[in-house]
């Protein structure tokens, strides 16, 4: 017999489970018409604080501009791309920290690592672990791409490359001391990774194609240092005809204000190869004439139209010129676009063997397009170039543009000199 | 290490010439943040680690004043005081509250306050750096001595630096206000039953402080890039200075600032590699032979 008293309860349970399918039921096939459309989640780590931070935040606007314009497009079949950054504060161990947690918490199927090179490599190991696609947009230092154990299938650079950039400066400032007479040459970069293999590798080929030049002397300032003066002072005491120096963005300024002050500039030729980038450019207040500069990001080169309109876009929406970090993050969002479209896919694998290769139309580069070299992952054929500074807009009128055939020839010599190839 | 480069530079004119004075323009900035630092700890027995902020609040304040007035002198005063008035403010609310607590409290408060800072420098200024740029008065050319480089701006700037040094030296020790801060620090019980409001005198040394590191803020920014937390870098320098100077002496952080500006200055030509590692090093030497620095008291 049945126990009339329990017919509530069942009917409880009953009508509970009915509303637990009926729930099931109307959460699930949601979720799996959500599941077509979920975002596709691009995770960005960088530095977003500290005396870099606009390294991360100039990166970032480009990034943004070029994913509204895919979203704006309708995405991949409705699927729009959804960016999310995390601050390293240019820590390395928190670099890597982030990009974990950006592909394992947040889901994200792609990386553009915007951070320094110090943080870029720390990425690269947790990208050779877990084989998402990423893409490197900050990182100049060359071994990231050129040496194969450092390489990784999944892995590419956007940004320009050390070796490129020392053999467009070399030949530059080698054709500028033959024609001048400079002699003496002296150094003034900063004092990590970065600024000693730029120097080294400056050094090394202006003394290959001008070898009558001497060094006479090196100063080494801290990273962030606030006070050069010890630096000035001993390259006065030195009084080299010519003084090279890989110091960027704040330090830069720093250094060109406090220099001005004892008219070292004057008295010597500078070589800043950071120099012309509208926010080095702009922060001097006194801007000499007369620096030698290599293009980091000016709206007149290349001189095209398009490139002249993508800098006032941005300034009219952010306020301020892009810079170098801001056209090298953009080829990067338009490599993953371009692949994007091409594979009707997010696999990092399929994007991988798209972006390997290939050749974007782009406002950037030295013809008009540039190449993501299949060998070793890393993009050729960026407009690179050299001229001298002016106090006004545009700044450096006139760039001497690099030879990228030259460059071709001396950087595989390089690579067979390191046992890369 | 390049000993031969020092030695020729010690017996050339032009180069002791350019040293010294360049160790002199990095000793005089150092010393005006480093006394303020070693004030507030020989008087209020805290150290303020946020001594850093304040020297970069001084420099966004000049340069802000500076944009808006034209004035440089306007600008250097204004940011001073202003500094100043944002430590009194900060101890009577905030630091008042950990005198007298472990230390690990104050550092907590003090470093709340370097974050808070930095953020607040980035809403209102911007995370981008900025530079103000050589004021008309100072922008000529250098003046030469015994084939040695003068700048006129750093002959500014030992100028004001030495008249404060003075003043800051006479107020403490032969005034009747440096004689109730004396007592103060000493033995404040007693000074408080002597009926010298210490809790006064506490917030006006704090003050007096934070002037003086808004005021080394202000002298450098024609010469240094502002970015949001410029002062770290400074703030650890005013330390080892302090610690070789002595806790709580000015006279020390004068000494202290002057020899670490020299002994960068001549260190790039004759230790380049090590101009850092000599700073500490010589600290590390003081603390072994004599651990209260060269003009601290036993505590």
């Amino acid at each position: 017999m049945q126990d009339s008293r329990k017919e509530p309860k069942n009917r409880r349970k009953f009508i509970k489970a009915a509303s637990a399918i009926t729930a099931a039921a109307g959460i699930g096939f949601p979720f799996v018409s959500r599941a077509q459309n979920k975002p596709i989640r691009i995770g960005m780590p960088t530095i977003l604080s500290g005396r870099v931070a606009q390294l991360g935040i100039s990166s970032r606007n480009s990034v943004t501009t070029e994913v509204e314009k895919f979203n704006a497009a309708g995405g991949l079949g409705g699927r729009k791309i959804e960016i999310i950054t995390r601050d390293s504060k240019g820590k390395p161990d928190e670099a890597a920290n982030n990009t974990r947690q950006l592909i394992n918490g947040d889901g994200c199927e792609i990386i553009i690592d915007a951070e320094s090179s110090a943080g870029a490599f720390a990425v690269q190991e947790v990208i050779r672990e877990l084989k998402v696609l990423c893409l490197h947009t900050n990182s100049e230092t060359s071994s990231l791409s050129a040496d194969p154990k450092i390489r990784v299938a999944t892995a590419f650079r956007t940004a320009r490359q050390g070796i490129h950039d020392a053999i467009v400066s070399a030949t530059y400032a080698a054709n500028v001391a033959k024609a001048k007479g400079l002699r003496t040459w002296m150094s003034c970069s900063p004092d990590y990774a970065y600024g000693r293999d730029n120097t080294s590798l400056f050094m090394q080929y202006l003394k290959r194609f001008q070898p009558d030049i001497e060094m006479v002397g090196e100063a080494w300032p801290k990273l962030f240092q606030a006070d050069y003066t010890e630096n000035i002072t001993k390259i006065l005491q030195a009084k080299p005809q010519a003084l090279y120096s890989a110091l960027w963005a704040g330090d830069l300024v720093s250094f060109v204000d406090q220099a001005g002050i004892y008219n070292l500039l004057g008295q010597t030729n500078m070589f800043a190869i950071n120099m012309a980038d509208y926010t080095t450019l702009t922060a001097v207040k006194n801007l000499p004439q007369g620096i030698h500069s290599s293009n980091r990001y000016i709206k007149t080169f290349p001189a095209n139209a398009e490139n002249a309109a993508w800098a006032d876009d941005y300034k009219a929406r952010y306020g301020d010129y892009p810079t170098n970090w801001s056209w090298e993050n953009a080829v990067a969002m338009n490599f993953i676009v371009s692949a994007i479209r091409k594979t009707n896919s997010t696999d990092s694998a399929k994007l991988a063997d798209a972006i390997r290769g290939m050749k974007l139309k782009t406002p950037f580069g030295a013809d008009g397009t540039i190449t993501m070299r299949p060998e070793d992952q890393t993009t050729v054929g960026y407009a690179l170039g050299w001229g001298t500074t002016i106090p006004k807009e545009p700044y450096v009128p006139n760039v001497t543009p690099g030879d990228w055939k030259a460059i071709f020839e001396h950087e595989s010599e390089w690579k067979k000199s390191l046992g890369y190839t | 290490m390049d000993l031969q480069a020092m030695l020729a530079c010690f017996a050339s004119a032009s180069c002791l010439v350019t040293q010294t004075t360049g160790g002199l323009i990095s000793g005089m900035l150092l010393f005006l943040v480093a006394a303020g630092l070693s004030l507030i700890f020989g008087t209020l027995k805290v150290i303020n680690f946020m001594h850093g902020s304040l020297y970069m609040l001084g420099a966004y304040f000049a340069f802000t004043i500076y944009n808006v007035t034209g004035s440089y002198a306007l600008a250097v005063l204004g940011a001073a005081l202003g500094v100043g008035l944002f430590g009194l403010v900060f101890e009577r609310l905030f630091m008042s509250r950990v005198y007298g607590t472990d230390v690990l409290m104050q550092l907590l408060v003090c470093y709340s306050f370097i974050l808070i800072l930095d953020d607040a420098v980035k809403i209102i200024w911007g995370a981008e750096f900025r530079s103000m740029g050589m004021p008309a008065a100072f922008q000529r050319p250098p003046i030469m001595v015994a084939g040695g480089v003068l700048p006129v701006f750093y002959l500014f700037l030992i100028g004001i630096t030495v008249l404060v040094a003075l003043v800051l030296g006479f107020l403490i020790t032969r005034t009747r206000i440096g004689k109730i801060v004396r007592a103060a620090a000493v033995n404040p019980t007693m000074a408080s039953a002597l009926g010298i409001n210490t809790t006064m005198v506490y917030a006006g040394v704090f003050a007096l402080g934070s002037l003086l590191a808004g005021l080394a803020g202000a002298l450098a920014v024609p010469v240094r890039s502002l970015v949001a937390g410029m002062g770290f870098s400074i703030l650890i320098e005013s330390f080892i200075v302090t610690v070789i100077g002595g806790m709580g002496s000015v006279a020390g952080a004068l000494v202290g600032a002057l020899l670490i500006g020299l002994v960068r200055s001549f260190g790039s030509i004759g230790f380049p590699l090590f101009t850092e590692g000599i700073m500490f090093l010589f600290m590390t030497l003081i603390l072994i032979t004599k651990p209260t620095g060269l003009f601290g008291k036993e505590l």
